[in-house]
């Protein structure tokens, strides 16, 4: 038997995605309500308001990258951790480990349709921007590509972070208590360089602040950092976080009793 | 007989320091039901979970299909089918489509035909497209079965498999497991309801404290470890035993009124005991002693296991 079975990566990624559709309103309307509230008060009454804009942007089209972030570390995270914790928390998951089904296979299919469904969701985002703000993609095939890697990277960190917790509260944390904080802080609102010392210097610390400002070099050419930086930053977390899932299945750990 | 798997010395330690498998050797064969009997938090759970992949062993082999587990479960897994003991899986899936993701997680090509097939052989297809959690709970069992049918398993694991269920549901679900045995296919299950492996298996295995006690199959089981017994009311009480008795096994009771014979040999047709209360019933007569009624039983599995679990028979 080969060490990839497509029929059943596929299964998982089939039924995780309805899954999502199954919930589309929390799944799919929740996040875009919510970002289409940004783009209303930061975009058009507060950044109406800003004169000149952030770094030569209009202050509605500077946030469009950052808010997009923001949604999308906050589904793939929570897509990907609620997708492989509630069949451990039902018991359900005994039919995924006791099917000829190894990493390969679980990552493509829960990581996958977590990733695509923040696809999705970018998707979404980008066109309703699009109704409040005047905005362009400089370079859209970098963006895509940029908002897959960041997608595929914060789906494989939400597995983990699935896979680790054993209770609600601990799955629900992460996201809310660390995520969230990183991101706000991390440039979504604003371009780095306008913080006073010894703010800046501590907000370079903030990884959230290389995917934000990567995300931004793909819609306007210009950013705080080289895209060069951002971009292995976003390599080096994704390769963190598989060598950490094989690790994960290799030792069983909180998978196999 | 060819084995279908083989555990040998397996041993199970959790991180919290219990021990629940302690040195398992088992064997089962191809085509087979196979009871495994124990109390609960005996190791039948934590033994199918070796088996299956829910949990690592610390120690031990196990081999399926004449292949080591450990480093061909990618190939054996395809061929092994699990019902849980728990209603674990997504309540909101409807019943078809659970039942042909179960065929795709296992690698399979879809096949309406054979799904169609299984959930009409347990009485499912008419909730084809209910959501499982609108179905019953014994319907819900049977949906867990589908599941694990799905992919043509040859061999099966049933862990509790009427655990809950009513009495018709049960002797539905005995239907079934026997028809997956005419179908070929090998049956390990666990359960704690003795009727359930004196019912329907072939042999029974019985596991107390993560340790084997015995293994054999049913019949030989009850007539090696099985008792007569037979309660002989005597027309006039006796004092003490007669000579032209003191062959036989018995005692006296109920002040002499009954006449209490345990011996050996149970199982089907009762075996050597009920020949020998025939010569204790000749024997009576011979030495003039009247008796006015009979009564012989053959003991259960469920006495043959409480002895093994009560150390009183090895």
């Amino acid at each position: 038997m080969s060490l990839f079975n497509a029929r059943s990566a596929w299964t998982i990624y089939k039924r995780e995605l309805l899954r999502a559709f199954r919930t589309a309103l929390q799944s799919i309307l929740a996040p875009v309500l919510t970002t289409t509230l940004y783009f209303v008060v930061f975009g058009a009454a507060i950044g109406g308001q800003m004169q000149g804009g952030m770094g030569g942007v209009n202050y509605g089209a500077f946030i469009v990258p950052g808010l997009l972030l923001l949604t999308i570390l906050g589904e793939s995270t929570s897509n990907a951790s609620f997708g492989i914790y509630m069949p451990r928390f039902t018991g359900a998951i005994y039919e995924l480990l006791s099917a000829p089904v190894g990493v390969s296979e679980t990552l493509v299919g829960f990581v996958g349709a977590a990733a695509t469904k923040s696809l999705i969701l970018a998707t979404i985002i980008l066109v309703t921007a699009s109704f409040f703000v005047d905005y362009s993609i400089a370079h859209p095939v970098y963006a895509f590509g940029y908002i897959l890697l960041v997608s595929a990277s914060f789906s494989l960190f939400g597995f983990i972070l699935g896979i680790w917790a054993d209770n609600f509260e601990k799955l629900s944390i992460v996201p809310m208590l660390i995520l969230m904080p990183l991101t706000f802080l991390g440039g979504t609102f604003y371009s780095i360089q306008v913080l006073p010392e010894p703010w800046r210097s501590v907000a370079m610390a903030n990884p959230v602040v290389y995917l934000v400002n990567g995300l931004r070099w793909t819609f306007y050419g210009q950013s705080d950092f080289p895209i060069g930086l951002s971009l292995g930053l976003t390599l080096l977390f994704l390769a963190f976080c598989v060598g950490l899932i094989a690790w994960i299945f290799k030792t069983g750990w909180r998978l196999r009793a | 007989m060819q084995p279908i798997l083989e555990i040998s010395r397996l041993t199970k330690t959790y991180s919290g320091g219990f021990t629940a498998l302690k040195g398992v050797d088992l064997t089962i064969n191809k085509g087979e039901i196979f009871a495994l009997l124990g109390p609960n938090g005996a190791g039948k759970t934590t033994l199918i979970g070796a088996v299956c992949g829910l949990v690592r062993p610390t120690s031990g082999t196990i081999h399926a299909f004449g292949e080591d587990m450990a480093s061909n479960w990618r190939s054996l897994r395809a061929r092994i089918g699990l019902v849980p003991q728990e209603l674990a899986t997504d309540m909101f899936e409807p019943v078809r489509r659970a039942v042909s993701d179960s065929r795709g997680l296992f690698g399979l090509a879809p096949d309406a035909g054979k799904i169609e097939e299984i959930l009409r052989a347990l009485s499912l297809w008419d909730k084809r497209d209910a959501q499982i959690r609108t179905l019953s709970g014994g319907m819900k069992r049977r949906v867990l079965i589908a599941k694990a049918l799905a992919h043509d398993p040859e061999l099966l694991f049933l862990d509790e498999p009427t655990a809950g269920v009513d009495v018709e549901l049960r002797r539905d679900m005995w239907r079934q497991i026997a028809l997956l045995r005419e179908r070929g296919t090998t049956v390990i299950l666990t359960t704690h309801y003795l009727e359930e492996a004196e019912e329907m298996a072939d042999r029974v295995g019985i596991i107390n404290k993560g340790e084997i006690l015995m293994v054999d199959e049913k019949a030989a089981m009850m007539e090696r470890l099985g008792r007569t017994e037979a309660l002989i009311s005597l027309a006039q009480p006796l004092n003490e035993i007669p000579e032209a008795l003191s062959a036989f096994p018995v005692t006296l009771a109920e002040d002499g009124r009954v006449l209490c014979y345990r011996g050996d040999g149970g199982g089907e047709g009762g075996g050597a005991g009920t020949t020998e209360v025939a010569q204790l019933t000749k024997a009576l007569i011979a030495a003039g002693i009247d008796y006015t009624a009979i009564d012989i039983h053959e003991s259960s599995l469920e006495d043959i296991f409480v002895n093994l679990l009560e150390g009183g028979a090895a």
